[in-house]
């Protein structure tokens, strides 16, 4: 694998719903986080100032109860930062940044809460 | 209200979001964004960090696609310089490497031109295989470099020379980190946590030479084949990597008859002493209530978090909510497995006290200045940076020792 012609080929869809209900479905590349999906598509509900460090919690999105036990487990930086999102933490809170999409999630729901700042 | 809008110079984290913000706000004027690299405004954290450890491509450090600047009407202007700035006209003159001159008329003029590295004022310094990090386009040529090299040689034992150290080794290359002063990241941190990196490095493999300065780069045909020590010992080196700091670009600034010191300098409001020119980011020098009283308390700060808040201050103040900017800085930096956390400033503190072992690889230094804490450097330890952040933004009084008894609660104490 070359770093700097990495084709990624493969793609889950994934569908962002924002809080005022604009629904965005796109493809993103296997590998990418759920937060860069947003990002390359110009989706507005996310912000990601730190750019996927997980150190902002500018990502935070709500994911459809379907797919939240697919996801890999929260780990304490995440849980940490959870605790510091600018919108309610409900318990199917997760950082953008720290869902990579894979095959198993083609189809992944995830609604962006009212603010991120 | 007139509607010249805003020019924004320079297209980094602070330029970039200065644009956002300004729509997020809901600011209607024109908004122009002029960079002096060729491409979309993207983040250089990564630089050195996840796309050098060969764990993020080059093309996902864009901060936003194209179609971001369409669809928030943003005129982002890149490969252009700006020759001149008439402060009384209110006007921007830019030069480009691709297209015609323009002038563009101003309400408000930013300044987010940033810094650029120092270099390293050595005989061989010019031979080709030393290299610098600050665009993409070196980071991907650094890249190649490395894998490439056998031998390398990294200058300046600072956050990005200890990264690019690390990512290095990751590739199985001979690495020896070359710092003048007697211990590692001496600027931004305490000697325990020095410490607790070199022994870190020493363990992967890195070989650390401290208290010693480089005196030459020695070549053969053109390219680095050695550098050379103050204590006369010799490295081999096939690669140079330097990172010894950066200075800021105050030039432009200065051109317009602005005041200028360690950057352009501005008040709490960060605004220069022209009301519609402001600076932000790495450029800046401003007066932040978490610098050290001491010494001036006036700072510049190069980091993603200054970068990111100033601009949303400077932007919540062209759209007339105007506030005195005081923001916790925070910064962080990986190297190898080991995520090492920032909060506040440490500068001119009195007291260290540590929370958690060193050798568990968890654990919290708290900075304490006049018996308040100013700092938190946490390594791996999420929950204490965070803490830290609520606990210096709010100046809740914390004592030495609730700091050091893991029993306490960080986050309960008001």
């Amino acid at each position: 694998m070359s770093l700097f012609g990495k084709k990624q080929t493969d793609t889950a869809s994934v569908t962002y719903i924002s809080y005022a209900g604009d629904t965005h479905q796109v493809s993103v590349p296997i590998g990418d986080s759920v937060m860069e999906g947003a990002i390359k598509n110009g989706i507005d509900g996310i912000v990601a100032e730190c750019g996927g460090a997980c150190q902002c919690a500018t990502c935070h999105v709500y994911v459809d109860e379907a797919f939240l036990g697919l996801l890999k487990p929260i780990q304490e930086d995440e849980d940490e930062m959870l605790n510091t999102t600018a919108s309610e933490r409900r318990p199917n809170s997760r950082l953008g940044c720290q869902i990579p999409v894979t095959k198993e999630l083609d189809g992944l729901i995830v609604r962006t809460p009212p603010k991120q700042q | 209200m007139t509607s010249d809008g805003v020019v924004i110079v320079g297209a980094g984290q602070a330029g970039f979001q200065v644009a956002a913000s300004l729509r997020m706000e809901g600011y209607e004027g024109p908004v122009a964004l002029i960079g002096d690299e060729p491409k979309l405004p993207y983040q250089r954290p990564p630089l050195s960090k996840g796309f050098m450890a060969g764990k993020q491509d080059i093309e996902s450090t864009a901060l936003r696609p194209l179609a971001f600047y369409q669809s928030h009407r943003i005129d982002l202007v890149t490969g252009a310089r700006v020759t001149g700035i008439d402060r009384v006209g209110r006007s921007v003159s830019l030069a480009s490497d691709v297209g015609p001159g323009r002038n563009l008329q101003y309400d408000a003029l930013v300044f987010a031109v940033g810094a650029r590295n120092r270099m390293l004022p050595v005989k061989g310094a010019e031979l080709d295989g030393v290299c610098y990090l600050r665009t993409d386009a070196e980071a991907v040529d650094m890249r190649q470099r490395m894998e490439h090299a056998r031998d390398i040689v990294v200058i300046g034992g600072g956050f990005i020379g200890l990264e690019l150290a690390a990512a290095a080794r990751a590739l199985g290359k001979s690495v020896r980190v070359i710092e003048v002063q007697p211990r590692l990241m001496p600027r931004v941190v305490s000697p325990v946590l020095s410490d607790f990196y070199r022994d870190l490095h020493s363990s992967q493999g890195v070989r650390i030479s401290l208290g010693v300065a480089v005196s030459e780069i020695a070549g053969r045909q053109g390219k680095v084949s050695e550098v050379v020590l103050s204590d006369g010992s010799v490295c081999p080196a096939d690669l140079a990597l330097v990172g010894i700091g950066v200075v800021p670009n105050i030039e432009l600034a200065r051109d317009a008859g602005l005041s200028v010191s360690n950057g352009i300098v501005v008040d709490q409001r960060l605004r220069t002493e022209d009301e519609s020119i402001y600076a932000i980011g790495d450029c800046a020098e401003h007066p932040n209530p978490f610098a050290n009283p001491l010494s001036g308390g006036r700072v510049r700060i190069e980091s993603v978090q200054n970068a990111v808040d100033q601009a949303k201050c400077i932007a919540a103040a062209i759209v007339g909510r105007s506030e005195n900017y005081r923001a916790v800085p925070w910064f962080w930096t990986d190297q190898f497995d080991i995520k090492l956390q920032m909060a506040g400033l440490s500068g001119g503190y009195g007291q260290v006290i540590a929370r958690g072992e060193p050798e568990s690889r968890k654990f919290s230094l708290f900075y304490f200045r006049d018996g308040r804490l100013a700092a938190v450097d946490s390594v791996n330890r999420p929950g204490d940076h965070l803490a830290g952040r609520k606990l210096i933004g709010a100046g809740t009084q914390i004592t030495p020792e609730q700091a050091a008894d893991p029993s306490v609660d960080l986050k309960a104490l008001r």
